[in-house]
């Protein structure tokens, strides 16, 4: 436990921080440029204008 | 009486478990009543007593009769319309407790008695504050959240009768807490004041809402989850975990109110606001832009402007927000680090926001024209402007130097009225008369021209409550940092209060136009739901009104 100071633990949050947003930050945004992805998401941002006011499913 | 009392052999079982559930617990407030030394838990154990004993008669009675089967090609919307007028009933109510609270700051010497403690401004505050975000802003949440996930999942709501629980619990829980509140129950911890058993109760019913949706999600047909039901289940998970560790806490006796707070000193100060930012960020934010992201498109029958961008929307302002709330804590005893930190993700979620803001607006691309005609979409496009303008704004004054200007003073109570009464209160009600007429079966809302006047009076009353405010709240800022010539205080605290009475009688009719509007919402809304519907021509074959068609067939 001598080995782990504030400062390593600082330094290693501070940096693994960085590391781990800029990771999750580029998955959402391969996931989002993905060519492939297009077709489904076109198809997506029309589902709201689907007509379902009945309550029939 | 005891036949039709006890379940039928068919009855469904998500019933009879909501029956067995309803009759255990009226019977353990019951002896919760009758053992507690504490006259306050008495009371709220007579509340629980009556809502279950009422609700295990009525499940009785629906089980005996057959009604509570659920047909799994009709969607589930009973439980929306109650949500519906849930939402209206406690918008009338928390604004016109905020209204009163105005009131009671402009003159203290009519509306403030000393002998009337629970209308004490420390008690009517917190009232204010939780009937308009977790009764007003909770009912639209969970009505729209349950109407546009059964329309994108193309599926019934999951659960068969537990819909209701949800519906009936979460109004249990806004009539503990209110009571609480007005009876000086109080764990003192701003937006979550419900003392631990009414805690235990809402983690009761918010674990059921997320197995209601994530089931209903389950059951889909359509094979994406679309983007609105992700900020729908962002904002129920992140709840459940903002509530399960903000509230830990040690009652003094399983039948007492008292609690003490798991955490002390500075610990405690931060879980505290690590919570009341995320409720800002997941229930105030996320859950209504899934509600943007929904009605919208919607109403102004346009495409998502960019499904990419709203991908790239939710990712991000999930991470980012989660780690905004030390700029609330300035200038204590937090490491300067931490509120360094908070201080820099709040202003990150510059991009997110205007992201956001810019893909609702733009949704309008070829339908700006609507604006023009439909008061609704008016109502939707100025809440995606009051959004961007306070996501900026809120930025800025977590900046510590801006912060040292505006902590503690009606700036802060301005930034939050132009989000909750602009973003939050608009966009809800813009969804509400989208819905009206959907759930109700009828072409139109009764009058577009009382919608005109809902927009307008209720537009300048914000216009007139934040302008309000931004000058108290930096009159004041400035008074209490300014210095004699000899190093003393200029002002007494007393003199910052007196300087601000105009600008808190402004504040006072900008609520009450606010909610005037409201009330004339109430009243359309009213009106709609009265009007003859839309049925199909056939069941109207009776009716007089078909008779002329039916010889023009022939």
């Amino acid at each position: 436990m001598n080995g782990l100071s504030y400062e390593t633990l600082a330094r290693f949050a501070q940096q693994g921080g960085t590391i781990y947003f800029g990771l999750i930050f580029a998955a959402g945004l391969i996931y989002a440029l993905w060519p492939r992805h297009k077709e489904a998401f076109d198809r997506l941002a029309h589902l709201p204008l689907e007509k379902d006011e009945s309550d029939h499913v | 009486m005891s036949q039709a009392v006890a379940p039928s052999d068919d009855a469904p079982f998500d019933a009879v478990l909501l029956y067995v559930f309803t009759g255990v617990a009226a019977l353990a407030s019951m002896l919760a009543a009758a053992f507690t030394p504490d006259p306050l838990f008495r009371f709220h154990s007579y509340v629980l007593m009556a809502a279950f004993t009422v609700a295990f008669f009525a499940i009785s009675v629906g089980m005996a009769s057959g009604k509570l089967k659920s047909d799994p090609t009709r969607y589930a919307d009973g439980v929306i319309r109650a949500g519906v007028i849930a939402t209206m009933f406690w918008a009338i109510a928390g604004l016109a407790a905020g209204a009163l609270a105005a009131a009671q700051l402009s003159w203290p010497n009519i509306f403030y008695n000393a002998d009337l403690p629970f209308l004490n401004f420390g008690r009517l505050r917190p009232l204010h504050t939780s009937a308009v975000i977790f009764a007003f802003g909770g009912n639209a949440l969970i009505a729209t959240s349950f109407y546009v996930v059964q329309r994108t999942c193309k599926a019934r709501l999951a659960g068969g009768v537990w819909p209701w629980f949800v519906f009936w619990g979460y109004q249990l829980f806004i009539v503990l807490a209110a009571t609480g509140y007005l009876a000086g129950i109080t764990q003192s911890r701003e937006y979550a004041e419900p003392e631990w058993y009414v805690d235990v109760w809402l983690t009761i019913v918010w674990v059921a809402y997320l197995l209601v949706f994530l089931g209903t999600i389950w059951k889909r047909k359509e094979p994406h989850i679309y983007v609105a039901n992700w900020f729908y289940l962002a904002f129920i998970v992140t709840i459940a975990i903002l509530h399960l560790v903000n509230n830990a806490a040690l009652p003094v006796g399983l039948l007492e109110t008292k609690s003490y707070s798991a955490f002390a000193g500075v610990q405690d100060a931060l879980t505290q606001w690590w919570y009341g930012h995320n409720a800002v960020g997941f229930f105030l934010t996320a859950g209504f832009l899934g509600m943007m992201y929904y009605f919208v498109p919607k109403r102004v029958e346009r495409p998502v402007y960019s499904y990419r961008l709203s991908i790239v929307h939710f990712w991000s302002l999930i991470f980012i927000y989660i780690w905004a709330g030390p700029h609330h804590l300035h200038y204590t005893a937090l490491p300067q680090w931490a509120q360094t930190l908070g201080m820099t993700f709040s202003i990150m979620l510059w991009m997110p926001s205007w992201g956001g803001m810019i893909n609702g607006l733009m949704t309008l691309s070829g339908a700006w024209d609507k604006l023009r005609t439909d008061p609704v979409v008016r109502m939707m496009v100025v809440a995606i402007a009051f959004y961007g303008m306070s996501t900026f704004e809120g930025p800025l004054m977590s900046i510590r130097a801006v912060n040292a200007l505006s902590h503690y003073t009606d700036w802060t109570i301005g930034h939050v009225h132009s989000g909750a009464l602009g973003w939050v209160g608009f966009i809800s009600f813009g969804a509400m008369y989208c819905m009206v007429p959907w759930l109700w079966k009828k072409e139109r809302i009764y009058s577009n021209t009382l919608i005109e006047w809902h927009f307008w009076i209720a537009t300048t009353g914000i216009l007139l409550y934040i302008a309000a405010m931004w000058v108290s709240g930096i009159m004041e800022g400035l008074m209490w940092r300014e210095y004699t010539p000899q190093g003393y205080l200029a002002n007494a605290f007393v003199e910052t209060v007196a300087a601000k009475h105009v600008e808190n009688i402004i504040r006072t009719v900008g609520g009450l136009m606010y909610l005037s509007g409201a009330a004339i919402m109430s009243y359309n809304l009213w009106r709609t739901v009265r009007m003859p519907g839309t049925a199909p021509a056939g069941s109207q074959a009776m009716g007089a009104p078909a008779a002329p068609q039916l010889a023009a067939a022939e």
